[in-house]
């Protein structure tokens, strides 16, 4: 990467002329093309709110620190149980009043915004918990998954040869095992040791799919004559791979990573519903679901608001990875949209 | 005079892009008659492929047509959806530049053939058969009622074309529109596509719009010339005036870029200062491997050919003869089966990787296509500085002046250096191509049909910078190229190739005046020339010959 070091230090060296220059890079374009597709701009905005609510609701352990949440109890807290205002005498009844002309007391909180669970544990610290431990989850698999997916598809499309044939009929081999039985087994075997080791081992299964697309990306790209030019010019098959394959290939890795991530959210929720997931006493939303799936009836909050928060994050990574899809793919072109088609009939310009 | 079959008034495309209308066409207005040929040239980008498709209504959704379009008296312009239909292929065909994709893939030509016609006539599908057939017959495609049955894929390129123009002219057509219907083939295929549009030109008495940027394919067909440049008709008029007297700046620029076979110095190369050869193949042969159920295959056979220090041999072939091979074995890119393969006197023939990294500092290559030959991630200081950078040559700053100095070197200015290459137009990659083939000033530099994707004017400027670069760094160089007069203006030598083997070689004037063998000579009488007259004579002279 020394090559790149010298326009550096030259920029400051000729100034303004390295500014007139610098033209649309590959990332600014891309950046957008993002830009123009609304729901993924949205989900992303959406997401980051999520992320930055959760984390910042209850107390966070860093290195023996401990950072003080704004929220007033931990999802292991159990004040009493509160029975005012319940339908059917059912406990610890929500206490969040959005929508004022209904019934209750206008636009309030409360102490319980979420209702308290059989023991009286808040339901909302329980949720947030349980949400940053999903969110966790998803990026570990997703990290893990790209890593190893990257590497074998990456390896097998360059090299070829026997090494493509062995890794390809590993991958067609883990691919042939439903992700559920891989995760149920990892789960009955490792669910104890925490939401972490299940994630890095469900990561070391759920990279098949990437890796065969990026074979197929860098079989395209290592027949493309610019690769031979960085043959003939010396470099060797690290570089090649490093330098000129990986960079070009980062659309498909980054897509694929992120519509992989929104599948890993479901897998875990689904595993810890079954009971092979997260065990408690950490939690996470798939078993509050599971746990509380029977009072669906007289206390459906025990299930609706798990049900929001997977939903919410499962579609905001769907959207962005479509966003991200759109943006790398070269051949998407730009279509017109209502109100442009509109003013492109009637001949006016619009900026 | 009677009523042209296609009379054209006013007519303007412009495209909607990002916000702003971009004109394409503008205020075309021309008239083709019936049994004549109006050629529309022009360089990528002028407009004329826009022209020819407004004309058919074919246009994407972004697109404002204006104008009027009156085919055999009756206005087509603004014509509804059920209308064009009966007007497309029926009086008016078109001929794609790429048989290929154009051909449905999935159905025999002969499908095809039938489905127009009984699209538009009253027709069952026994007697649509036995036109089909008799189209074919005419076209000129050996065993009709066989081909019938092929599926695009079977036929050779210019059998494909032939399809698709018997095809084209299946319901008798007013008009037929050609948008660049030879660039995709062979010179001598190019020439007998292009006899058989004159025959059925003459037969059917129907009028051709021929869209190329071949300034030698006009001269063989067209009767009337308009030249476009930026969606202007810059000049216009018969075709013996536009090639002997051009008016405006434009067509004699564009005439004047334009490789002339055999008009060229004379480039003697000094053999007597006998240097030891920098290139030598002997009894080369060269095989892709068999893959799976797909055989072996040959695509270079006992190839012998020497390269002396400072000299350019020209390696001529059509598609298929395997030059790109002998150029991409020449640097060290494939391996060879036997033979000997020597390169700056390090035998190289077992393709060791010691012995490749030896002549990788000797060697540069410029490819074909300037569109995959740069890495798009890369700004191109970096691409053209990776060679000095790998070889431990420079570094840092000093690598970084060397860039700009190999920027200068190719008449790009030094600022281009922080580019993408998708900033850069194609002829401004092929010269970033070229810098960075030229960064360690190679004794070797095998050039792969480098000005095959770039415009006539583009490509003059291009061959001069080589030649110039060339006197002055002294570089031995292989230039590969199926254009005869491009290796004619560059080369000191010249090799022809076909089917994996070496026909003849010798120097340029032995084997362009007096060619041995038959399929040189071939060759050579199969490159029209932009020259109405000459052309004519040089074609009776092939018929002659070929009647022979």
């Amino acid at each position: 990467m020394n090559a790149s070091k010298p326009q550096i230090n030259d920029a400051d060296e000729l100034g303004s002329i390295a500014i007139e220059t610098q033209g649309l890079s590959q990332g600014q374009i891309v950046r957008k093309k993002f830009f123009r597709h609304k729901a993924a701009v949205i989900s992303l905005g959406v997401l980051s709110a999520l992320v930055v609510f959760v984390f910042s609701a209850l107390d966070n352990k860093l290195f023996g620190f401990t950072i003080p949440g704004w929220w007033q109890f931990s999802h292991t807290d159990m004040p009493e149980l509160n029975f005012d205002d319940c339908p059917f005498d059912s406990p610890g009844c929500p206490t969040l009043d959005a929508i004022p002309f209904l019934d209750g007391d206008g636009v309030m909180l409360g102490a319980h915004p979420f209702g308290q669970d059989d023991i009286g544990r808040d339901y909302f610290a329980l949720v947030l918990k349980g949400t940053q431990r999903s969110l966790m989850v998803m990026v570990v698999i997703g990290i893990i998954a790209a890593f190893i997916g990257t590497v074998v598809g990456a390896v097998s499309g360059f090299f070829r040869g026997w090494i493509d044939a062995i890794l390809m009929r590993l991958t067609d081999f883990i691919i042939t095992i439903p992700s559920i039985i891989i995760g149920s087994v990892i789960g009955y075997h490792f669910g104890n040791l925490g939401a972490l080791f299940l994630a890095f081992y469900l990561g070391l299964f759920a990279w098949t799919g990437l890796s065969r697309l990026i074979r197929g990306e860098f079989l395209t790209l290592r027949e493309r004559e610019f690769v031979d030019a960085a043959r003939v010019a010396g470099a060797s098959d690290r570089r090649i791979i490093f330098k000129h394959i990986l960079p070009n290939a980062v659309g498909i890795i980054i897509v694929s990573v992120t519509l992989l991530m929104s599948g890993a959210i479901l897998l875990e929720t689904g595993l810890s519903y079954l009971g092979f997931g997260v065990v408690p006493p950490d939690v996470s939303l798939g078993l509050l679901v599971s746990t509380y799936q029977e009072s669906f009836t007289i206390r459906p909050w025990l299930f609706w608001w798990p049900g929001v928060f997977i939903v919410t994050i499962a579609l905001c990574v769907n959207f962005i990875g479509d966003g991200l899809r759109d943006a790398f793919d070269p051949r998407q072109a730009h279509k017109m949209s209502r109100k442009e088609r509109k003013a492109a009939k009637a001949g006016v310009s619009v900026e | 005079m009677s009523e042209p079959i296609l009379k054209v008034t006013d007519f303007s495309v412009d495209f909607w892009v990002d916000g702003k209308w971009y004109p394409a066409a503008i205020d075309m207005n021309f008239d083709v008659m019936a049994g004549k040929t109006l050629a529309i040239v022009g360089e990528s980008g002028s407009g004329k492929s826009t022209t020819a498709l407004g004309l058919m209504g074919l246009l994407p959704s972004n697109a404002r047509v204006k104008g009027s379009i009156k085919v055999k008296g009756r206005e087509m312009f603004g014509a509804n959806a059920k209308q064009l239909r009966k007007y497309r292929g029926k009086e008016v065909a078109y001929i794609f530049q790429e048989p290929m994709t154009a051909l449905n893939p999935v159905f025999t030509i002969g499908f095809q053939i039938v489905e127009t016609l009984r699209n538009h006539f009253d027709m069952g599908p026994a007697a649509a058969k036995e036109r089909a057939i008799e189209l074919l017959n005419m076209v000129e495609i050996p065993n009709p009622e066989v081909s019938f049955n092929k599926y695009p894929h079977q036929l050779s390129g210019g059998q494909r074309q032939r399809a698709m123009i018997a095809q084209s002219i299946s319901c008798d057509p007013g008009l037929l529109i050609a948008d660049e219907p030879t660039t995709a083939l062979d010179v001598t295929v190019q020439a007998e596509i292009l006899d058989l549009m004159r025959g059925l030109r003459t037969r059917l008495n129907s009028a051709i719009l021929l869209i190329t940027h071949d300034m030698g394919v006009v001269a063989d067909l067209a009767d009337d010339i308009l030249v476009m440049k930026d969606g202007l008709a810059v000049e216009m008029g018969k075709s013996e005036q536009i090639f002997s007297n051009p008016q405006h700046p434009y067509t004699q620029s564009l005439l004047a870029s334009v490789p002339k076979l055999g008009q060229n110095l004379k480039r003697e190369f000094d053999s007597s200062s006998k240097k030891d050869s920098i290139l030598v193949l002997q009894d080369v042969t060269i095989e892709y491997p068999k893959r799976g159920r797909v055989p072996a295959f040959q695509a270079v056979k006992n190839f012998s050919l020497e390269i002396f220090p400072g000299e350019i041999v020209g390696l001529v072939g059509e598609s298929g003869s395997g030059k790109t091979t002998v150029g991409r074995a020449a640097i060290g890119l494939l391996p060879i089966k036997s033979g000997k393969l020597q390169i700056c006197d390090v035998d190289i023939s077992r393709f060791n990787k010691k012995e490749l990294v030896g002549i990788r500092r000797k060697t540069g290559i410029v490819f074909q296509d300037p569109y995959s030959s740069l890495n798009p991630r890369l700004p191109i200081g970096e691409s053209i500085g990776e060679p000095l950078y790998l070889a431990g040559v420079a570094k840092g700053n000093e690598l970084a002046k060397r860039v700009e100095e190999l920027l200068e070197m190719v008449e790009l200015p030094r600022s281009y250096r922080n580019r993408f290459p998708h900033e850069l137009s194609g002829g401004q990659k092929q010269r970033v191509g070229i810098a960075r083939a030229l960064a360690l000033t190679p004794e070797l530099l095998v050039a792969d049909e480098p000005t095959s994707a770039l415009d006539v004017s583009v490509q003059a400027r291009f061959l001069d910078l080589l030649q110039e670069l060339q006197n002055k760094l002294k570089f031995a160089c292989l230039f590969i190229s199926h254009d005869l007069a491009v290796v004619d203006v560059l080369s000191h030598r010249i090799a022809v190739m076909q089917d994996g083997m070496l026909v003849e070689v010798g120097s340029k004037s032995d084997i362009l005046e007096n060619p041995k063998e038959v399929y040189t000579q071939r060759l050579i009488s199969a490159v029209p020339v932009p020259d109405p007259h000459k052309q004519k004579i040089k074609r009776e002279a092939r018929l002659a010959s070929l009647k022979k």
